[in-house]
């Protein structure tokens, strides 16, 4: 057993952990942190992504099954049950809400992490980099089209409300079907 | 609730009401149950492709800390049953048995042959290493046509034969259409190719897993499934456990893509292990588990012949497909060819059509539904031959089109398959995607880089693309052996304050049903959006349903809240009429309330009936005092979205690299719900499909292991990785339900994959290429130009 001692979204823990536990299952299992997910066991999926700090404390993005429990010692990890306070959103969750940015939303806490770590590094990041700056997280579901919608949405309203670009763009049907409101055959 | 009262739900841009939870990690996954005294089940696999257990020994597991029971095939031989096949196509196909751990022979490299329970994850997978097993090696099998010739080492020596089945469609027989013989005598061009579809894996992003809890009345099993309610039945079938006694619970599930429309072989072994030690048990895969134990997608060889005249109308197409079933038959496995079969005439008008099928057993996972499920490997075959057939004649790939599609007037159009497509208008569709691609600009870049001789040249692809879908009409699929219905349920529960349940039967992971269905549900009772919630995937809370695949959630499902709904307003109206002193027939229901006609401020909303109703003090004479409501619906026909994918590649002939330059999705999927969770499923869809063009492949080595068992190998493409689709919808409504929606989950897949190819073949044509083999890798089409070098 090793004794570490870490901060995580705002709670500072000190436990007893074997060795060999990986930073994802010291959250999940022993903390109850289960909003960070595993999805591989190679770290290409990136749907464990969390927040630690390095060892001048900036806070970088990790994938937390590369990183052991005892790595994490005397740091500060935030997870995406710590980005926002109960009940309210992070500007980059709300963006991934806004532009429809997840639908199974297995990847999205790592998915919103790894995005939260490429916006402190890059605040007004061109779609090339932020796909880019995504590349070590996986989604099956969405295309990446409205995660990267969400991302760029999310910087430009960091630079005030007039460059929040429109949400994601709506086609509007060829042919709207003529039918009267609320006429309802009983 | 005013805003509902003027605005419609269905067609709004709702943002969703799923998201809230899955933002913010709170979501259940099967994964984070976590139950008192609960234990965790690891699984000892094969490590060979195709042996023979000459022996096997938990003893020194059982030692290990922790363990709590360890156990085999043999052990459990007695009660562990066969998976289920309920696809039986044919009435000679062979079914051979299935069982959860494997017992005698392995056959595929992956297969369970030994569990163990343990008070922690770790202790369990630690005590698998001292399992003992001894394998007498048999040979592999894995080439298709080797399989089946004579004196081919067998997967299932009891059989006799690697063949499973053959199952033909001829349209002179049916009485559909014409001879194909007949076709191919008189043909002018006929254009014969073979085509190669990949095996793929559907790769959900959450792995699969299971908690079984047999302490309570009910044993309860939460599982990462797309099909809580099949499960259940299942389970009852293969355990013999009565069926009211199991209760099945699909959590917040991980994406599926037809992955998860299945009965495991873990299920059923956590079930085993649950019931031996008597307490709960968890177990969840690795990935590289689930590489190899999840069933595979695609793998078929597919010969395709197109009959024409000279000036490229389809006179005939023949189609021979081989059908990679793998190792052993999953829930639908043989049946996922003949989802394609009646789609290789896709949206043409085609005199005379035969199919014929060969199901193959081989020593690989097996192969089941995988996003398409057929109709992507139908589509793929067609769209590649016609642009083979028109570079053939000499035209345009969207020419050839045109001379050969069924007319917007021609609808409804009974196909050569014997399908009736209700509605679609591929004119539009293409016009507008031609317009927003910008067609003939691309053409003429094309045409100036091939007389520069430009090292990187462009090519245009093109996929018109329909399919069927919202599955499934029951007596259709009694037609073709399938051992269920395609009927889904709904029920409407107006509480006393007016708030409204609504109970799917379909079960979502990932599509925004929770929103969707609060769209619906919103405009049938005029109740506020917010007002309304929807409850799934608890067998608990809803009894009966078929689930989630083959895009029937909102086609089949949404049609039975419709009705649902209905019923309730049905059961309101006396009782309105009664609170409002009028007749029944005196009141309509519009803006959200009943209004007594010539008098609209006399109203009543559902919402006060409810409370009348929850009450029950003043009801007229004989009325039910309830305003709860069950639905049932069976769809009398598919759906068939269409549209027109173009795809514009740069192709580098020095070094084979291919770029999507651009690319455009028009759809067409009837009347929409939410316009945003169908540009969602759009894009998605497209993705999966380009990835099958450009990426992804599931590899075995000539011993039959998989060489692709991890996201290393087996390459999802990242964000970095695919371009931005632009996409936009013609909207034909379909006829055939009375919201007139058509399904999309299923459709970006099913049209991008020859959209890419095409492109990519259509850059080299100039060099001689005819074809690429998928993934159309770098290598893949350097080796193509190279073969053709002169």
């Amino acid at each position: 057993m090793a004794r570490i001692s870490l901060t995580v979204d705002g709670v500072r823990y000190a436990d007893d952990v074997p060795p060999r536990t990986l930073l994802v299952h010291y959250l999940r299992e022993q903390l109850g942190k289960v909003g960070t997910v595993v999805g591989c066991d190679t770290s290409n999926c990136g749907a464990c992504t969390v927040l630690m700090t390095d060892p001048d404390g900036h806070a970088r993005g990790v994938k937390s099954c590369s990183v052991l429990a005892v790595q994490a010692d005397g740091r500060t990890v935030t997870t995406v049950e710590g980005l926002a306070p109960a009940g309210d959103l992070h500007p980059v969750q709300r963006a991934f809400h806004e532009q429809h940015a997840l639908q199974c939303g297995f990847c999205t806490p790592g998915m919103i992490m790894a995005a939260v770590d490429l916006l402190a590094e890059q605040p007004d990041p061109t779609e090339e980099q932020v796909r880019h700056g995504l590349e070590g997280n996986l989604c099956r579901c969405t295309g990446y089209q409205n995660i990267v919608r969400a991302v760029l949405a999310a910087a430009a309203a960091a630079r005030g409300p007039a460059a929040v670009p429109e949400p994601a763009a709506v086609p509007a049907p060829a042919a709207p079907v003529e039918e009267p409101a609320r006429e309802v055959a009983v | 609730m005013t805003a509902t009262m003027t605005e419609r739900e269905v067609g709004r841009a709702r943002r969703r009401k799923e998201d809230a939870r899955l933002l913010t990690g709170r979501t259940l996954w099967t994964e984070n149950v976590t139950l008192p005294g609960m234990l965790h089940l690891a699984i000892l696999r094969s490590p060979v492709a195709h042996a023979r257990i000459t022996r096997i020994d938990v003893s020194a597991a059982l030692l290990r800390d922790n363990v709590v029971t360890a156990f085999t095939g043999a052990d459990v031989a007695d009660v562990q049953g066969s998976l289920p096949c309920a696809w039986p196509v044919t009435e000679d196909i062979v079914l051979p048995a299935h069982p959860p751990l494997a017992v005698t022979e392995v056959r595929h490299a992956g297969e369970a042959v030994a569990a163990v329970v343990a008070r922690d994850r770790a202790s369990a997978l630690d005590a698998l290493e001292a399992i003992e097993v001894d394998y007498e090696p048999l040979p592999p099998v894995l080439d298709l046509e080797a399989a089946l010739a004579e004196g081919a080492p067998l997967v299932h020596a009891e059989s006799g034969t690697n063949k499973c089945y053959t199952w033909v469609f001829d349209s002179a027989a049916a009485g559909t259409g014409g001879d194909v013989a007949e076709a191919s005598s008189a043909a002018e061009i006929v254009i014969r190719r073979r085509y190669v579809q990949q095996r793929l894996v559907p790769a959900f992003m959450e792995p699969r897993s299971v908690v079984v809890d047999p302490t309570g009345d009910q044993v309860t099993v939460w599982s990462a499934t797309q099909i809580p309610h099949i499960l259940r039945l299942m389970l009852a079938l293969i355990t013999g456990e009565p069926e009211h006694r199991i209760r099945v619970i699909a959590p917040d599930v991980g994406g599926g893509f037809g992955g998860k429309l299945q009965v495991l072989p873990e299920e059923l072994i956590a079930y085993l292990a649950a019931q031996r030690v008597g307490k709960p048990v968890k177990y969840t895969e690795s990935r590289s588990e689930s590489m190899l134990s999840a069933h595979h997608g695609r793998d078929q060889i597919q010969d395709i012949t197109l009959y024409a005249r000279r000036d490229g109308t389809l006179t005939g197409i023949d189609v021979k497909l081989l059908a990679n079933m793998g190792a052993y038959l999953g829930i639908v496995t043989p049946g996922v060819p003949l989802l394609g079969a009646f789609m290789y005439n896709a949206i043409y008008k085609v005199p005379a059509y035969r199919f014929e099928c060969t199901g193959v057993f081989t020593t690989t996972t097996l192969t089941d539904a995988y996003r398409g499920a057929g109709r992507p490997e139908a589509t793929y075959a067609i769209e590649r031959a016609m642009d083979e057939l028109a570079a053939e004649i000499g035209v345009d790939p969207l020419e050839i089109r045109r001379r050969n599609w069924i007319r917007h007037e021609e609808f409804p159009y009974t196909t050569v398959a014997g399908l009736t497509y209700d509605s679609g208008n591929y004119e539009a569709a293409t016009d507008k995607a031609t317009e927003l691609f910008g067609y003939a600009e691309l053409r003429a870049e094309q045409a100036r880089r091939r007389a520069a001789g430009d090292p990187v040249q462009l090519g245009l692809g093109v996929s018109t693309y329909t399919e069927m879908c919202g599955l499934a009409p029951s007596r259709i699929l009694g037609a073709l052996r399938y051992g269920a219905g395609g009927w889904e349920t709904a029920s409407v529960r107006v509480l006393p304050t007016g708030k409204v349940e609504l109970v799917t039967g379909s079960s979502p992971h990932g599509q925004g049903h929770e929103t969707a269905w609060s769209q619906i549900v919103a405009d049938q009772l005029g109740v506020a959006f917010e007002d309304i919630e929807v409850l799934h995937g608890d067998t608990r809370i809803s009894h009966k349903g078929l689930d989630t695949y083959g895009s029937r959630s909102l086609t089949v499902g949404g049609i039975a809240i419709v009705q649902a709904c209905q019923k309730v307003l049905a059961k309101a109206r006396p009782i309105a009429a009664h609170l409002l002193e009028c007749a029944p027939e005196d009141l309509e229901f519009t803006g959200g309330s009943f209004r007594v006609r010539g008098t609209p401020d006399a109203a009543k909303t559902v919402g006060e009936c409810a409370l009348a109703v929850f009450a029950a003090h003043n009801l007229p004479d004989g009325v039910e005092p309830s305003l709860d409501a069950d639905a049932t619906f069976d769809p009398q026909n598919f759906s068939f979205p269409h549209g027109t994918h173009l795809c514009a590649a740069e192709v580098d002939t020095e070094t084979g690299a291919v770029r999507l330059r651009r690319y455009v999705a028009v759809d067409d999927v009837g009347r929409v719900v939410n316009p945003l969770i169908v540009e969602g499923q759009v894009h998605g869809g497209v993705v999966q499909g380009i990835a099958q063009a450009l990426y992804e492949e599931a590899v075995y080595d000539a011993d039959g292991n998989l060489l692709t068992g991890s996201f290393v190998d087996y390459t999802l493409p990242s964000a970095a990785d695919v371009p931005e689709i632009v996409s936009d919808r013609t909207e034909t409504p379909a006829t055939s339900n009375p919201l007139g929606v058509k399904g999309v989950g299923e459709a970006g897949t099913i049209a991008s994959t020859p959209a890419v190819v095409n492109a990519i073949v259509d850059a080299l044509r100039p060099y001689g290429v005819t074809d690429v083999r998928m993934p159309c890798t770098p290598e893949r089409v350097w080796q193509a130009l190279r073969e053709v070098a002169p």
